[in-house]
């Protein structure tokens, strides 16, 4: 056990008015008995109201990773390109020419469930302050949204709301969406997910940490006014969601990106300009969690009267000021002879900067309002002291019958057909109705824009790129959590990888239910066992991430979902490559091994009305191999375009191929041979079937050598299977001929989600 | 050197991206506050987009009421270049530089893909370097940009030559919808009386680097640095 050998704590006084600390009390503010005990013996006494509620933040699950901390340390987070690992506001990596790339994500989920526009746009806003809190200006958002079947009308409100959320925050502040992925699922009809990526540039030598220094040092309150919005925002976020959620809506925060605006600029100035010392968001458990680990972190203490934080109303008292989730607000640390100019700098960006406590050397976490202490807790205990748990983990048994299982129904529809049925399913459609609604141009840096495997921008001043993704088949996790959680992180470095760029590392935002439940926890488990083995074979560590536990609601717990958000480095960023097929006349080749795998299929799911089966084993060397070739390939300028095969299998890719880009006039047809390419494979699996590690290219035909002595070298499966052009993608196989028109193919992919959400914009519009 | 003062509003997220693309045609580029009334002998202004103050109320209707945008008036009133992009475009509108309003888009939703327009003047200090009826691919990205007007306004810009640009409207069948904000008469910029005031919807400055896969953009700046408006007839490119 770390901490001081401080027995006991000093003395604390209950706030006039306060009620008093009762087992019911404490029941409700979710600590159990052990956690309780455990607060009593690191006081020496029992605990003010205030402190209670500090101690219900700081130990939620939320930030205490009470449940995950062990798994979450056989992550590799360590190599040559990390600046910063786990445990800051966001993790970074080294880049050429002394840049480096600091990014992270986060969930927002309990908020988005009762209130989506603002759950969703307050999770991007949170996401934002943690990346500039580092130093680095936001240049890219990402994100990963879950919802149920788009046929039933509140999964639609979710669905329009936190899009609309995510794109009013973002495109206000002016930082471009430049991908994300959006899945559909009976699963999260009560309990939606949404996951907010920020990715940002910053010279290394201006890196600050958040750790508080220097005794005697001055805490400054910057940005909005607290109010009560919020209050218990945390510890919302680690409880099932129930009929009784819909009462939480009061602690859903209210988002102002306008101020968020002021408030990045005014940051990144502060911190470029040396005046602080450090700088955390009052984010999740705000003001407390904000002072109380940069405390922490500086192994110093602080102390803060709640009665200087300037508040939005009369008569809060210190348990709701250290609690409330209100947004847009930093902590700031500061030599009191620079507090002046602080707040010359934060006044020319139209925000207040109030001086609310300072840095002490007796290492307590020490709250007065107006002089009265109403908490004193040694510090760094209040962080680090919060028992952690083993939970047991197993599978259920019925997880386990499902991978054995096979379809017990015959396809809807024929082969032929199945291609537009699978298009049509929202899961696989364009999701250009959603991204059309975030701006993704602002910054004049976009490369590759959302549409394609992986956003691509250009790093301005310099030659090379960043491309960045974030993925996850929550499918595969479902049925064999290990496979799925090697699938998510290979599907990431395998997008990054086909514009070009060499994956470097990854943040995790793992959504799963209530740890408590052995078949939970063996899925979060086994999942980040696989996490750990494909970022360790791909050399892309864990710079960071998100655990959001107890996504559970009346119907039951999500599939499993490790988002893996990623950034790769394109050292030269002309030479991107696009997903789609440029133009008539090129070769067209497959990269990879087909044994024509459908357990876990989209193709099973959508036409056989069957999930289950064993899903596809990711061979991690050939991964790292194929990504290899990718990079190579690219930098040479061999690749007219790459395109992964993931859900839906090889013929959706190469659909996707054909179909082109979101503002393509017309797609680019193809004629293939594949009868010599997976002789032994029957026809369905070898067309939809999901076998990991494959993908789709194209070539001009007079660098088939020079690509094909490339793929020798590196030991991929290269297989030329045609050349692009005409209006029909026609495909010969197992000695048939199968053809499809890629106008007829562009509609569906199209307006599949479209046609389903004409409903929503009725619905919205007939309600205003 | 051409001096171009970009206004910076709190809230404005485009005044980067714009000042980028001005330097990178030669020009003297700079920031000026919304709390300054000094273009610093300004050649031409550009009001970038953004959120000028949140956009609360209505897009750029706080904005009209800042210190710098007397300046701009001024400057304007002398027939100095004004160009207006997206929400620079709506403060023109409600500073009454510019007629007619941007409402809400007809399909509600904010809107951000490339769209196709047409040059119809190259008679301002913003388009010299076009082609009468260049077709150019330009991101937009926003909220409110259905450019409305009173019948006789629209007869009045008709009849005066003054829309600048307006969206390709005639890709009937293609899977994206030509104008991205149902505007009246596919408007997607327009002129003032003297033709040195220009505001547009789309995003020039988005589109001015080969890299970045779309370049139209960058006549709006080259035509600046040229420093003079050219007549309105068909002329060779100068890109």
């Amino acid at each position: 056990m770390t901490g001081s050998a401080v027995a006991g704590s000093p003395e604390a006084s209950a706030f006039p008015g306060e009620r008093p600390v009762t087992p019911e009390a404490v029941r409700e503010h979710n600590l159990n008995e052990l956690e309780y005990g455990r607060i009593l013996e690191l006081l020496g006494r029992a605990p003010t109201m205030t402190e209670l509620g500090v101690f219900s933040a700081l130990w939620s699950e939320h930030c205490s990773y009470k449940h995950s901390r062990p798994v979450l340390r056989t992550f590799p987070t360590t190599g040559p390109q990390v600046v910063q690992g786990p445990g800051e506001n966001a993790g970074v990596l080294r880049l050429p020419g002394g840049w480096a790339v600091a990014f992270k994500i986060e969930s927002h989920n309990h908020p988005s469930a009762v209130e989506p526009y603002q759950g969703a746009a307050t999770g991007v806003g949170g996401i934002l302050r943690d990346v500039f809190t580092m130093g680095a200006r936001p240049v890219a958002l990402l994100n990963s949204l879950r919802f149920g079947p788009l046929d039933h009308p509140r999964n639609r409100y979710l669905f329009a709301g936190v899009v609309r959320g995510v794109g009013d925050y973002g495109n206000c502040v002016g930082v471009p969406t430049l991908g994300g992925e959006v899945a559909f699922a009976p699963g999260y009809t009560g309990n939606p997910l949404v996951n907010a990526m920020c990715v940002g540039l910053l010279r290394e030598s201006d890196l600050i940490r958040a750790a508080a220094e220097g005794v005697g040092n001055v805490l400054l309150a910057v940005g909005a006014r607290t109010g009560r919005d919020g209050i218990h925002g945390a510890s919302f976020a680690s409880e099932e969601l129930s009929e009784k959620s819909e009462a939480r809506r009061p602690q859903v925060q209210v988002g102002d990106p306008f101020t968020e605006k002021l408030l990045l600029e005014a940051s990144l100035e502060l911190i470029t300009s040396g005046l602080i010392v450090a700088i955390q968001d009052m984010g999740a458990a705000g003001l407390t969690s904000s002072s109380a680990e940069m405390a922490a972190r500086g192994g110093v203490g602080v102390e803060i009267d709640t009665g200087l934080v300037p508040t939005r109303e009369e008569g809060m008292t210190p348990y709701e000021i250290l609690l409330s989730e209100s947004q847009e607000r930093m902590l700031v640390v500061a030599t009191p002879t620079r507090v002046a100019e602080v707040q010359r700098v934060c006044e020319k960006w139209e925000l207040s900067a109030t001086p609310i406590g300072r840095v002490t050397d007796d290492g307590i976490f020490r709250v007065k309002h107006h002089g009265l202490t109403v908490a004193a807790i040694p510090g760094q205990r209040l962080v680090d002291d919060c028992p952690i748990y083993h939970p047991e983990a197993r599978e259920s048994e019925e997880a386990r019958s499902r991978r054995s299982a096979v379809p017990p129904l015959p396809p809807k529809v024929d082969l032929q057909n199945a291609l537009e049925l699978l298009l049509d399913s929202p899961n696989i459609a364009s999701k250009r109705w959603v991204y059309e609604q975030y701006d993704s141009t602002v910054q004049a840096s976009t490369v590759l824009g959302p549409g394609g495997d992986a956003g691509v921008l250009r790093v301005p001043g310099t030659d090379f790129g960043l491309a960045v993704t974030v993925d996850c088949n929550a499918r595969l996790v479902a049925l064999d959590p290990y496979e799925g959680g090697k699938a998510a992180v290979a599907e990431a470095a395998r997008n990054v990888a086909c514009t070009g760029a060499r994956p470097l590392g990854i943040t995790d935002c793992l959504n799963f239910g209530n740890p408590e439940k052995p078949d939970v926890f063996f899925q979060f488990r086994e999942a980040c066992r696989g996490i750990a083995e494909a970022c360790a074979a791909f050399d892309t560590p864990v710079t960071g991430g998100n655990v959001s536990f107890y996504n559970e609601s009346p119907t039951g717990a999500i599939d499993p979902t490790p988002a893996i958000g990623m950034v790769g480095l394109l050292e030269r960023v002309e030479r991107r490559v696009p997903s789609h097929f440029a133009a008539p006349g090129d070769d067209v080749l497959i990269l990879g091994t087909t044994r024509g795998e459908l357990g876990g299929s989209a193709y099973w799911a959508e036409i056989r009305d069957f999930v289950g089966g064993r899903v596809p084993s990711v061979d991690l060397e050939a991964e790292r191999r194929l990504q290899e070739f990718l990079v190579a390939a690219a930098g040479r300028g061999l690749l007219r375009s790459a395109h992964d095969a993931a859900e839906g299998g090889l013929l959706v890719a190469l659909a996707e191929a054909a179909i082109g880009g979101p503002y393509a006039a017309s797609g680019v047809g193809a004629v293939l041979d594949l009868e010599r390419y997976a002789p032994r494979v029957a026809l369905e699996g070898l067309l939809y079937g999901e076998d990991a590690g494959r993908v789709v290219l194209s070539a001009d035909p007079a660098d088939g050598a020079a690509l094909a002595e490339l793929a020798r070298a590196h030991a991929v499966p290269l297989f030329r299977a045609g050349r692009t052009g005409g209006s029909a993608l026609e495909l010969r196989a197992a000695s048939r001929v199968l053809s499809w028109d890629v106008e007829a193919l562009r509609r569906p992919y199209f307006e599949a989600i479209p046609r389903r959400m004409q409903h929503a914009d009725a619905e919205r519009s007939a309600g205003e | 050197m051409l001096n171009v003062a970009v206004v910076r509003f709190p809230g404005s997220n485009c005044d980067f991206d714009t000042l980028r693309a001005a330097e990178t045609v030669g020009a003297n580029a700079y920031v000026v506050w919304h709390g300054d009334t000094d273009l610093r002998q300004a050649d031409a202004v550009i009001l970038p987009g953004g959120f000028s103050y949140g956009d609360y109320l209505r897009s750029g209707a706080i904005a009209r009421f800042s210190p710098v945008m007397q300046a701009v008036q001024r400057h304007a009133a002398d027939g100095g270049a004004v160009l207006g992009i997206c929400n620079g475009f709506q403060i023109l509108c409600e500073a009454h530089l510019l007629p007619g309003v941007l409402m809400r888009n007809a399909g509600l939703h904010f809107v951000s893909k490339p769209v196709d327009v047409t040059v119809e003047r190259t008679d301002t200090p913003f388009t010299g370097d076009y082609a009468v009826g260049q077709r150019l691919r330009l991101p937009v990205a926003h909220g409110d940009g259905r450019f409305l007007a009173a019948a006789d306004t629209l007869r009045m810009l008709e009849a005066e030559g003054r829309v600048v640009l307006r969206y390709v409207a005639d890709t009937e069948g293609s899977p994206y919808q030509p104008n991205p904000n149902g505007s009246a008469a596919h408007i997607a910029g327009i002129r003032n009386a003297g033709g040195n005031v220009v505001g547009i919807m789309p995003h020039p400055e988005r589109a001015a680097d080969p890299v970045l896969g779309l370049a139209d953009g960058r006549g709006f700046f080259t035509s600046m640095a040229a420093g003079k408006p050219q007549p309105s007839t068909a002329k060779v490119l100068s890109r």
